[in-house]
C-alpha cells in the first residue's frame, strides 16, 4: 500500500459495489428466514401477542420513515409521530365512511401522510441540526394540537366505530392473525422499499448528505431538493405506518400521535442502530414490548427502563443493536478465518 | 487576464462573519495552466478556494470562470460550470465505500472521465473498491478525493494543499499521479506548502499575503529568484 499505514481492518463489504456476493446471499436467506418465522408466529401464538406484534410492525412503519430521516439522512426529527397521525386518521375516516377496503385505507394514509409532510415540509428542511428538531417538534405538536380540537375529527375523543377492515371485497377480517398477516405483508413491502431507496443512487445522496453536506454542494448536488424528498418519502412512509396502526385498532385518537409517540419512534432509532433499518424495527418492537407488555407488570415504570436501556445504549453500543450484533458477526467471521478447523 | 482564462477573479473581497480574510484578490487561471498559490499560514489561501467554489459567498468583487460570472453563485452551480475541489484534508465521505464515493462524483457526467478510468489510473483504489473511505490509508483518501473531482470532467480543478499530512514517499506518488494529468488541458489552482510540489507541477506562481496576490511570476523565475522567493514565504 501506498504509505505502510493501510488500517489493519477487514474490509467491509456492503454488497453495493460487488453486486452479489457472498454475504449478500447470506443477508437474502436470513431476510426471507426472518419473514417466514413472522409469517408463521400467528399459527403458535394466541390473539393477545399477535395483536400486540401487530402494533409493534405498524409502529416499526413509522420507525423505518424516522430511520430514513434520521439515520441514513441525518435529519433528527420529531415530528414524523404528525404524519403518522394523519395516516391513522385518513384510514378511519375512509374506513367508516367509504370502505373496508384495507388497501384503499392503507394508500389513502400514506398519500396523505405524503401531502401533510409535502406541505410542512419545505419550511422543515431548511434548517439543520437541533433548529431542524425544534421545528419537527413545532409541526408534530401543532398537527396534534389541531387534531384534539377538530370537532370533526372527534376532538380529544377520538375517531371510533371503525369497521373490521376486508380484502379484495371479501369478508370483514376480524381474527387478530389475518390483521397480522396484512400488516406484516405492507410493512414487508414498505421495508423493501425503502431499503431500495436507501441503496439507490439517491441514497447515496442522501449518505452523502449526512456525510458532509458541503462537500456534497461542491460536487454539484442540490442537498435542499434531496432533504425536502426524503422528508415527502418518510412522511408517506409514516402515513403508511399510521393506517396499519388504526386498522389494528380501529380506533384513533389524538395520543397516537403526540410527542411521546414521536420521541418513542426516535428512541427505537437511536436503540436499533441509526441507518441500518432493520435495528430499528428491532428496537420498535423492543421499545412498544417495553411500553406496552412489560410496564404493566412492573407498575407503570416502562418509562423508567426505557430511559436506562438509552443510557445504556448510548454509553455502551453507539451504533445500537445493530452495531453490536454487526460487530459480533465480524468478529465471528475473523476467529473462524483464523481457526479454520 | 483574457477572455480565455479559466479562470478571473477581479478586486475580491471576502471573510467570515464580517472579517476581512479576502481583501482585493486579482487572479486569473489560464486555460490549462497550473498556478500554486502560495503563502504563509492563515494569508487566505483556503478562504481564496472556498469562495471561488461557492462555498463561501464572498462581499464584492468578480469571479469569472470561463467567462461566466460565479460571484456569489451556490457551490452547485459553479461545480456545473466545470469547477470541481480537491479539498484539504481529503474529505471522502467516510461511511461510503470507494466506488460509491466515485459513484457520487461520476453522477450526470458523461465526459472523457469515467470510473474505470479512474481505476486504471489510480490501481490502489481499484483493489479497494468495495472498502469504506475511512478505512483508506490518507494517500489512498487523496487518491480518491482525487478521482471523485476528476469524474466531474472539470476545465477548472482546485487542489487545496494535496500534501496535506502525508508522508514524502505518498506525496511523491500523489505528485507523479498529478503530473500525469498535465495533457488532461485542466486549469488548475494549487494551494501548496511544500514548495518542491509546487515548484514540480506549477507553470506560474502566485504568492498571497494579507489576503492579496503580491507576486506573479513563472515557476521558471520564481525559483531563479531565491531572494525574492525567501523575502515573501520565508523560505529560499
Amino acid at each position: 500500500m501506498l504509505d505502510g499505514t493501510t488500517p489493519a481492518v477487514e474490509p467491509l463489504r456492503t454488497g453495493t459495489a460487488d453486486g452479489a456476493d457472498r454475504p449478500g446471499r447470506r443477508r437474502a436467506v436470513v431476510t426471507v428466514a426472518v419473514v417466514a418465522l413472522l409469517a408463521a408466529t400467528p399459527l403458535f401464538l394466541g390473539p393477545y401477542p399477535v395483536t400486540a406484534m401487530t402494533r409493534m410492525l405498524a409502529f416499526a412503519v413509522l420507525v423505518l420513515g424516522v430511520d430514513l430521516l434520521t439515520g441514513v439522512t441525518g435529519l433528527p426529527s420529531l415530528g414524523q409521530a404528525a404524519y403518522f397521525g394523519v395516516g391513522a386518521y385518513t384510514a378511519v375516516l375512509i374506513g367508516i365512511h367509504l370502505t373496508p377496503d384495507a388497501m384503499v385505507q392503507a394508500l389513502g394514509g400514506l398519500v396523505m401522510g405524503l401531502v401533510a409532510a409535502a406541505v410542512t415540509g419545505w419550511v422543515a428542511v431548511r434548517a439543520r441540526g437541533i433548529v431542524f428538531l425544534m421545528l419537527t417538534l413545532a409541526i408534530g405538536e401543532s398537527v396534534h394540537q389541531l387534531a384534539g380540537t377538530w370537532s370533526t375529527v372527534g376532538g380529544s375523543n377520538g375517531l371510533a366505530g371503525m369497521p373490521p377492515i376486508s380484502l379484495f371485497g371479501g369478508p370483514p377480517l376480524t381474527a387478530a392473525g389475518f390483521v397480522y398477516w396484512w400488516v406484516l405483508a405492507v410493512a414487508v413491502l414498505v421495508f423493501a422499499g425503502v431499503a431500495l431507496v436507501v441503496r439507490s443512487p439517491y441514497g447515496r445522496t442522501l449518505r452523502g448528505i449526512r456525510d458532509n453536506e458541503a462537500r456534497m454542494r461542491a460536487l454539484g448536488y442540490r442537498p435542499a431538493l434531496a432533504r425536502y424528498g426524503v422528508f415527502c418519502l418518510a412522511g408517506a412512509v409514516a402515513g403508511a405506518g399510521g393506517a396499519l396502526w388504526a386498522q389494528q385498532a380501529r380506533f384513533v385518537s389524538p395520543g397516537d400521535m403526540g410527542f411521546e409517540v414521536a420521541a418513542l419512534a426516535l428512541l427505537s432509532v437511536v436503540v436499533g442502530g441509526p441507518g441500518s433499518l432493520w435495528g430499528p424495527c428491532l428496537g420498535a418492537a423492543l421499545v412498544l414490548l417495553v411500553r406496552d407488555n412489560l410496564s404493566p407488570s412492573i407498575g407503570g415504570h416502562g418509562p423508567l427502563v426505557l430511559g436506562t436501556v438509552f443510557i445504556a445504549v448510548v454509553l455502551l453500543a453507539p451504533r445500537g443493536l445493530a452495531g453490536l450484533t454487526g460487530a459480533r458477526i465480524l468478529a465471528a467471521a475473523r476467529r473462524r478465518k483464523e481457526n479454520p478447523s | 487576464m483574457t477572455g480565455t482564462d479559466a479562470l478571473a477573479v477581479r478586486d475580491l473581497h471576502a471573510g467570515y462573519a464580517g472579517t476581512t480574510v479576502l481583501d482585493g484578490v486579482d487572479f486569473a487561471v489560464p486555460a490549462g495552466t497550473v498556478v500554486a498559490l502560495l503563502g504563509r499560514n492563515g494569508v487566505g489561501k483556503t478562504t481564496f478556494v472556498h469562495t471561488v467554489m461557492g462555498l463561501l459567498k464572498p462581499y464584492s468583487g468578480s469571479i469569472r470562470v470561463d467567462g461566466h460570472e460565479l460571484a456569489g453563485a451556490a457551490a452547485h452551480t459553479v461545480a456545473r460550470h466545470g469547477v470541481a475541489i480537491v479539498p484539504q484534508g481529503r474529505r471522502v465521505f467516510a461511511p461510503l465505500t470507494v466506488e460509491e464515493n466515485l459513484r457520487i462524483g461520476s453522477r450526470g457526467e458523461h465526459g472523457a472521465w469515467t470510473r474505470e478510468r479512474v481505476y486504471e489510473l489510480m490501481p490502489p483504489l481499484a483493489e479497494r473498491r468495495a472498502h469504506r473511505g475511512d478505512q483508506l490509508s490518507g494517500g489512498e483518501q487523496q487518491m480518491l478525493a482525487i478521482g471523485r473531482a476528476l469524474l466531474r470532467n472539470p476545465r477548472l480543478l482546485l487542489l487545496d494543499e494535496p500534501s496535506d499530512g502525508l508522508a514524502p514517499a505518498v506525496v511523491d506518488r500523489i505528485a507523479g499521479l498529478l503530473e500525469g494529468l498535465r495533457g488532461e488541458g485542466i486549469a488548475a489552482v494549487l494551494v501548496e506548502q511544500d514548495l518542491h510540489l509546487a515548484f514540480r507541477l506549477a507553470d506560474e506562481v502566485a504568492v498571497m499575503r494579507k489576503g492579496r496576490i503580491v507576486h506573479r511570476s513563472s515557476t521558471a523565475d520564481f525559483r531563479q529568484d531565491r531572494e525574492r522567493a525567501h523575502s515573501l514565504l520565508g523560505v529560499g
